[in-house]
């Protein structure tokens, strides 16, 4: 079966992000971008599913600007057969980013769609649902484990809120990642090489066919109001005493 | 942008159009609910679906929900009430309840259809939004109006202001940023459903590991202690219950935590897993990540125990202690008996 799995670019998780001074993005400019953590997840359970011989091909997908094929360069080199390139330079919502997807789908014919359960720079957590419901398929949201039971049958076990919840689905389905589903592997230096000779098609809005309209409009983005400063206490006793004479807390 | 789509709006039927929107604004709100009474994030969403637009009509389904519906029925803004009582709907499969809730906004016609942030909304609304052919809002903190909200974008350091251009509202509140709705003053109707439930054939729920805890619910407590990497083991971060104990906390974790397997993953706080905002969080050897920080920094009031003077923690505790824990934590403990 042939997986398709999706990959964002975002900020890298570790920057402290900063809002632009027009107040209308935040400011994405010289700062280290990466693969989506989630979809690192996502990349590399592909991976694994092709090493125990569940899935015949994986193709890495990515919609966005230009610069994302690094991301794609590093998706290939974790084990990605190949890569499409959806190239545009709007912001999509997660819905506009589930429709281009679903003409994916209705191209490449794969049997399972892999993505993160969120991107870590919009926090939507929507976008493998709403594939999900466009293309009429189930979905196995903020999946911990993985079994493709047989060429149709998966079970995917959930982390939900009070635990965790096992759910047995037909193929095709989308499978959203949450972080233990797996531990990523770093793509080595030969494999970062190979990846160069890998394929990489790129593709318009157009070419696919889709078009999208606007949902939404980002009026303006602000820093979250600032904490005032706390103090620090030089022992447990003072601690008690201002937890219950100045904050009464306790 | 603002402006231009007002002009289409305008072009396309004239200023009687925005009116009848305006008049007829309705929320249909999904309940989250144990069989008996709602769950206190429903009535944190409720507080925002009222802002939103009234009248509000909350959707109780599930299998032997009728308590819960009257519970909803008492809830303080609920005009009606809807009850689907169907086995169907009782493990809360999206692909079963999305259709539903579909239906429902078709024949009642709402604008807004919400629920509050949980792993069950966060499976179903984003496909009703695609079933609508709308975009879906996520973690609402705040309603400004009812096209447009302020919601976290990147864990919670940057607040961003959309509005949107769909008929259709679809969105998740964060219960965390509401005063939860009085439980009891409200005096709604309780209607049986008529949309039909079609139980998904592609997908079955198997069986779930569910915690039983006699504590607080982690989102809902007005105490939360949350041990991290410090803590070394799980036999350390045992620790943290006799404390919650007494102070009738809630113990949470940081990822790291929780990956190193002293605890459960559904404990974890941060961007990845819950948002709680607690009178009191006591974070005990946890460094202070942007993600953990996401999950736990509108709490009132923050105390930090830590070795690290260094440690971001620190930056946002209304109470730090630089100290080694395995000193600090037995003695606050000890300390609280005396109160």
């Amino acid at each position: 079966m042939r997986v398709l799995v999706g990959v964002k670019r975002v900020i890298d998780y570790a920057v402290k992000i900063r809002v632009r001074p027009d107040k209308k993005a935040v400011e994405t400019a010289n700062v280290k971008m990466s693969m989506n953590p989630f979809d690192e997840i996502a990349m590399e359970e592909a991976v694994r599913l092709k090493e125990k011989k569940s899935a015949t091909e994986v193709v890495a997908v990515s919609i966005g600007p230009t610069a994302a094929q690094e991301q794609l360069r590093t998706a290939l080199a974790m084990g990605a057969d190949r890569a499409v390139h959806v190239v545009t330079d709007d912001e999509l919502v997660p819905l506009s980013v589930a429709k281009v997807l679903a003409a994916l789908v209705a191209k490449e014919q794969p049997k399972m769609v892999l993505l993160g359960k969120q991107a870590i720079d919009d926090d939507s957590n929507q976008t493998g649902q709403m594939l999900a419901a466009l293309l009429g398929w189930p979905q196995g949201t903020f999946a911990s484990e993985l079994q493709v039971a047989s060429e149709s049958e998966l079970r995917v076990t959930r982390e939900i809120d009070g635990g965790l919840e096992t759910l047995r689905m037909s193929l095709p389905a989308v499978v959203t990642t949450d972080l233990r589903l797996n531990e990523p592997r770093y793509a080595t230096l030969p494999n970062i090489m190979k990846a160069k000779k890998k394929k990489l098609d790129k593709l318009s809005l157009a070419d696919l066919g889709v078009s999208l309209r606007s949902h939404l409009t980002t009026l303006h983005v602000d820093e979250p109001p600032k904490r005032g400063a706390g103090i620090k206490v030089d022992s447990v006793e003072t601690l008690v005493d201002k937890l219950k004479n100045e904050a009464k807390v306790i | 942008m603002a402006a231009m789509l007002r002009a289409t709006a305008l072009r396309a039927r004239p200023t009687a159009r925005m009116l009848t929107a305006r008049r007829s604004l309705s929320t249909l709100l999904i309940a989250e609910h144990d069989g008996k009474t709602l769950n206190p994030a429903t009535l944190s969403a409720l507080t925002a679906a009222t802002e939103i637009g009234k009248p509000v009509t909350v959707l109780v389904g599930g299998e032997n929900a009728k308590d819960a519906a009257t519970a909803a029925a008492s809830a303080a803004g609920v005009s009606s009430v809807v009850l689907l009582e169907n086995a169907a709907l009782a493990h809360g499969l999206p692909e079963t309840w999305a259709p539903v809730v579909v239906a429902m906004q078709k024949e009642g016609g709402f604008t807004h259809v919400v629920a509050a942030s949980s792993s069950f909304s966060k499976g179903v609304l984003p496909r009703v939004a695609a079933l609508l052919d709308v975009a879906q809002i996520s973690d609402v903190l705040q309603v400004k109006d009812e096209n447009t909200f302020v919601r976290p974008i990147y864990a919670g350091n940057a607040l961003s202001t959309v509005q949107s251009h769909d008929e259709i509202k679809v969105m998740t509140i964060r219960p965390t940023a509401f005063e939860k709705a009085a439980a009891e003053g409200g005096s709604a109707s309780v209607t049986e459903g008529t949309v039909e439930v079609v139980a998904a054939k592609d997908v079955a729920w198997l069986s779930e590991e569910v915690k039983k805890s006699d504590r607080p619910e982690l989102a809902s407590a007005k105490t939360v202690i949350s041990g991290g990497r410090g803590l070394k083991s799980a036999e350390n971060f045992a620790m943290l219950d006799s404390i919650a104990l007494k102070l009738n906390a809630a113990v949470g974790a940081s990822r790291a935590a929780v990956d190193s397997g002293m605890c459960a993953n559904d404990m974890q706080v941060g961007q990845t897993g819950k948002v709680v905002a607690p009178d009191l969080y006591i974070a005990v050897g946890i460094s202070g990540a942007i993600q953990h920080l996401a999950g736990m920094k509108d709490s009132k009031t923050i105390v930090a125990i830590n070795k690290d003077p260094e440690a971001p923690i620190f930056q946002v505790a209304d109470y730090g202690v630089v100290d080694d824990l395995f000193k600090a934590v037995p003695e606050l403990e000890s300390r609280l008996e005396q109160k």
